[in-house]
């Protein structure tokens, strides 16, 4: 084992080597959290400025509008300027965000502990994953610079022709995906590798914590979903700068002149492409959140998990048929009976595997012991909202309840909904669950629990008004209601929207309120780094292989390599003196 | 709040249906927000009494075996039963009738809903029932928004709105959605009517609206900066006042010179007749 031969007898590394261009997966891991909560941070600053056009639609925005003499000319937002933000919230949130977070973080400083390795299977291929990433991101990220045109601004999901005919912010969020896709594939394949390879002696598939499984499914979908898009994404960049039409149709009209185009192109195509992915990518976001909060849950409940080998089984079916839903998307496009019957039953079908899932996790909870700390707190929020979130899908699911609700803000409700209070959350019980394992001490509980009940409150007055407004047929991506032409007022122009435009003040107001709580994390993450309360090797008192290294763990991880002699979640196991029975540790025979 | 030149008071909650197929589209999203209501509900206080009970307390030790009630199966089994109850029942249905079972075209007006960046412009097929057909190279926003082959005898009597859509009530409408540009979506909220503009596709979507009034057409496809000013109207008038509506339009590419023209006319027909 070359890399704890390096930890114990090695030369020492420069700050260089340790920190910046580190093969150390510990440190790739934090170096893809933090620059992922830089990233949520800053698309989410974008929505905030996108909540202020919807709850006071062309009214200047004081003090932060002279900030962005081009999109806000005067303060006053232009609806360019709200397409960019809107397609690169959705952007960012996503592909430089939350994937990052729960895969590139998570999945890199957890699955080689939990497996009882010393490092991933490819050390520098996971530090050439984090550099793609990060490249893609900042070149995404300077597209906002741009002095002609901006960022991108066809939405998150760049339908053609609109994006063909966008103006170059488009080529770099092409540029910039084709990069994060690269990225994506190098980290799921280094995952699949580590997790088959690199299981310590004894650690068979079916004694792996249930994270491990959860990102072990999550890397298939990666490896196999991602590649359509990757080339959507070229064809798309071919469509704008080589003259193809791929996505084109012959006899477009821009204006009064017929676009100089070969034509004969789907602009469908593009649809089904991209819908390829970014259906298992919603598999992607949610199931490492899943995993991270069953090793939280199992740990403070003081049991074991109720249906281990369940859960296992409704990931890996959740997997599969995540690749059998993706026209769901797509019914108002015009599809006919046989696709949307065909796609109606998939959807249907792959609800059990997620009702299973919750079942499991909120099952665990009869009969235990629950200790309310900070993690165990999110981690518990994330089912009801994660819940809410998969009952706002079937309307949606189902193509003739679609016809009505498609498009609206019933959708951006039912997506944050598993995204943000879902997905989110358990990422925030994982920040704190594992910090102290990272950094030797733990974050305030007091401004731990400040920042839950802060966050949870105010994020349903942010998505739940919006599942109204859905009901109520409020479209999405309207910026505002026109200043002329047949009238002045919403009431003239969508009359239908107009009673529930105060939501929109509502949800834009706790958004805000939402935003201020989390300046309470980000001082309690960096402070915490200072001032945080010392903690052991096992601070949560947990079983699994991670917490059996010295904190914070070195460069090759244990001292010894651990052998496995039990399952992951033994817990107030009968006739044992403590109440967690860890992993490595050998059962006294009776 | 300006003045309500609208026929619907609205309010919060799904929006007044005026079609004849939207009111199975009301009912299935009303059973289906009951049903989730009832589930998230339950469920909840089932969590809310674990998470009261299994606190972590003095004196109180976690089991090491789990539950066993049957309880989960058996509700996992109802929730399938009630999904395919869904599909069967109600979805299929009503998706088979809005794609399936288009009206008889001897019955129904026949428009075509051509969008663009950012308006809606109607096409008419006039007395005969024919579209003119249409060249984009003769797209001229303000003479011929929809590049109209005036030349041609099907052209004759049509005629195109821009941004309102007049049609019947109680008469099947069958409308063929397309675009010239980009991705439109062509929504009317109230008549429970949604169907993507697709350049270089035609989709039909077909409708019987059920009350007199004006309501709202809606892009519901992003397509650009003027997307939410991309607003249209569906006047809904009475069949004889929609008639005498139709009747009274201007004919923009009627020939001028009767005789010759009309005389064209007739050949046509007649060889069309000759060779059908």
């Amino acid at each position: 084992m070359s890399h704890e031969h390096d930890s114990h007898h090695g030369h020492e590394l420069s700050f260089i080597q340790k920190y910046v261009f580190s093969v150390d997966h510990k440190v790739i891991g934090i170096q893809y959290g933090i620059t992922a909560l830089t990233f949520l941070f800053f698309g989410f600053v974008l929505m905030m400025l996108m909540r202020w056009q919807l709850a006071y639609p062309d009214q200047p925005m004081p003090i932060v509008g002279s900030l962005f003499p081009n999109g806000m000319p005067n303060g006053l937002m232009t609806g360019d300027f709200y397409n960019e933000l809107g397609a690169m919230h959705g952007t960012i949130m996503i592909f430089l965000g939350v994937v990052p977070l729960g895969v590139g973080a998570f999945g890199n400083y957890l699955v080689p502990l939990q497996v009882g390795a010393p490092d991933m299977a490819f050390p520098k291929m996971n530090a050439a994953s984090y550099w793609t990433y990060l490249t893609g991101g900042l070149i995404m990220f300077s597209s906002f610079f741009l002095a002609e045109g901006g960022a991108a601004q066809s939405g998150w999901t760049s339908y053609p022709p609109l994006s063909v005919m966008a103006g170059q912010g488009q080529t770099f969020w092409l540029f910039g995906m084709v990069m994060l896709i690269t990225s994506s594939l190098l980290g799921s394949v280094n995952i699949i590798v580590t997790i088959v390879q690199l299981r310590v002696p004894g650690l068979s598939f079916f004694k792996l914590p249930f994270h491990v499984w959860a990102q072990f499914v999550t890397s298939f979908l990666l490896l196999l979903a991602f590649p359509p898009l990757e080339a959507a994404g070229v064809l798309q960049l071919m469509d704008r700068l080589a003259g193809t039409s791929f996505f084109l149709p012959s006899g477009l009209v821009m204006g009064e002149s017929v676009m100089d185009v070969a034509g004969g192109g789907n602009v469908v195509l593009y649809q089904h492409l991209f819908w390829f992915l970014a259906h298992p990518e919603v598999y992607v976001l949610i199931l490492p959140a899943i995993g991270l909060i069953t090793e939280i849950i199992a740990t403070n409940t003081r049991k074991p998990l109720y249906g281990y080998k369940t859960i296992i089984y409704a990931a890996i079916f959740l997997g599969f048929m995540s690749f059998l839903v993706w026209a769901h998307h797509m019914f108002m496009t015009g599809m006919g009976t046989v696709m949307s019957d065909f796609f109606q039953v998939t959807t249907m079908i792959i609800s059990v595997p997620s009702v299973v899932i919750l079942t499991v996790l909120i099952i665990t909870l009869w009969g235990g012991s629950i200790r309310y700390n900070v993690p165990m707190c999110f981690a518990l929020a994330f089912l009801p909202m994660f819940a809410i979130g998969g009952l706002t899908g079937l309307p949606l699911g189902l193509s003739a309840s679609d016809i009505y609700l498609h498009d609206t803000y019933y959708v951006i409700g039912h997506f944050h909904y598993v995204v943000a209070p879902g997905t989110l959350f358990a990422l925030f019980a994982a920040v704190y669950h594992w910090y102290p394992k990272a950094v030797g001490r733990k974050m305030s509980s007091f401004w731990g629990k400040v920042h839950f009940w802060g966050s949870l409150i105010s994020i349903n007055f942010v998505f739940f008004p919006m599942l109204l407004q859905g009901i109520t047929h409020l479209n999405r991506r309207m910026y505002n209601y026109p200043l002329t032409g047949e009238g002045t007022t919403l009431w003239d122009i969508y009359p239908h929207s107009a009673s529930i435009q105060y939501l929109n003040e509502v949800i834009s107001i706790a958004a805000w309120v939402l935003g201020a709580f989390q300046l309470v994390f980000i001082f309690n993450f960096f402070l915490s780094i200072k001032f945080g309360k010392k903690v052991n090797d096992n601070p949560w008192e947990a079983t699994t292989l991670e917490w059996a290294t010295p904190t914070p763990p070195p460069h090759g991880n244990f001292l010894t390599e651990p052998t496995v002699y039990r399952g992951p979640y033994e817990y107030s196991v009968p006739g044992e003196k403590e109440d967690f029975s860890p992993q490595h540790i050998e059962p006294k025979p009776a | 709040m300006g003045e309500n030149k609208f026929d619907i008071a609205y309010g919060v909650g799904l929006l007044p249906n005026w079609s004849e197929h939207g009111a199975a589209i009301d009912q299935l999203i009303k059973i289906l927000h009951i049903f989730m209501i009832v589930l998230f509900v339950s469920w909840g206080i089932f969590l809310l009494y674990c998470l009261i009970k299994f606190r972590s307390r003095p004196g109180h030790k976690a089991s090491y075996q789990s539950a066993t009630s049957k309880l989960p199966k058996y509700a996992e089994i109802g929730v399938v039963l009630f999904e395919t109850f869904l599909l069967v029942g109600l979805s299929f249905p009503i998706w088979s009738r809005y794609r399936l079972q288009k009206p008889d075209a001897e019955k129904a007006l026949h428009v075509r809903v051509v969008a663009q960046a950012f308006q809606w412009n109607i096409h008419y097929p006039g007395e005969d029932g024919k579209f003119g057909p249409t060249r984009p190279e003769l797209v001229n926003n303000a003479f011929n928004p929809l590049g109209i082959d005036k030349t041609h005898p099907d052209s004759y009597d049509d005629f195109w709105s821009v941004g309102t859509m007049n049609v019947p009530k109680g008469v099947p409408v069958v409308a063929d959605i397309t675009s010239k540009d980009v991705i439109h979506s062509f929504a009317i909220p109230v008549l429970r009517v949604k169907q993507d503009a697709n350049p270089g596709l035609v989709t039909p979507v077909w409708f019987t609206a059920t009350k007199t009034g004006k309501i709202s057409i809606v892009c519901s496809q992003l397509c650009g900066n003027g997307h939410s000013r991309m607003f249209g109207r569906v006047q809904i008038q009475e069949p004889e006042e929609f008639k005498k509506w139709m009747a009274e339009k201007k004919r923009p590419f009627k020939p001028k010179e009767k005789k010759s023209e009309n005389a064209n006319l007739d050949i046509d027909k007649v060889t069309e007749g000759a060779s059908s």
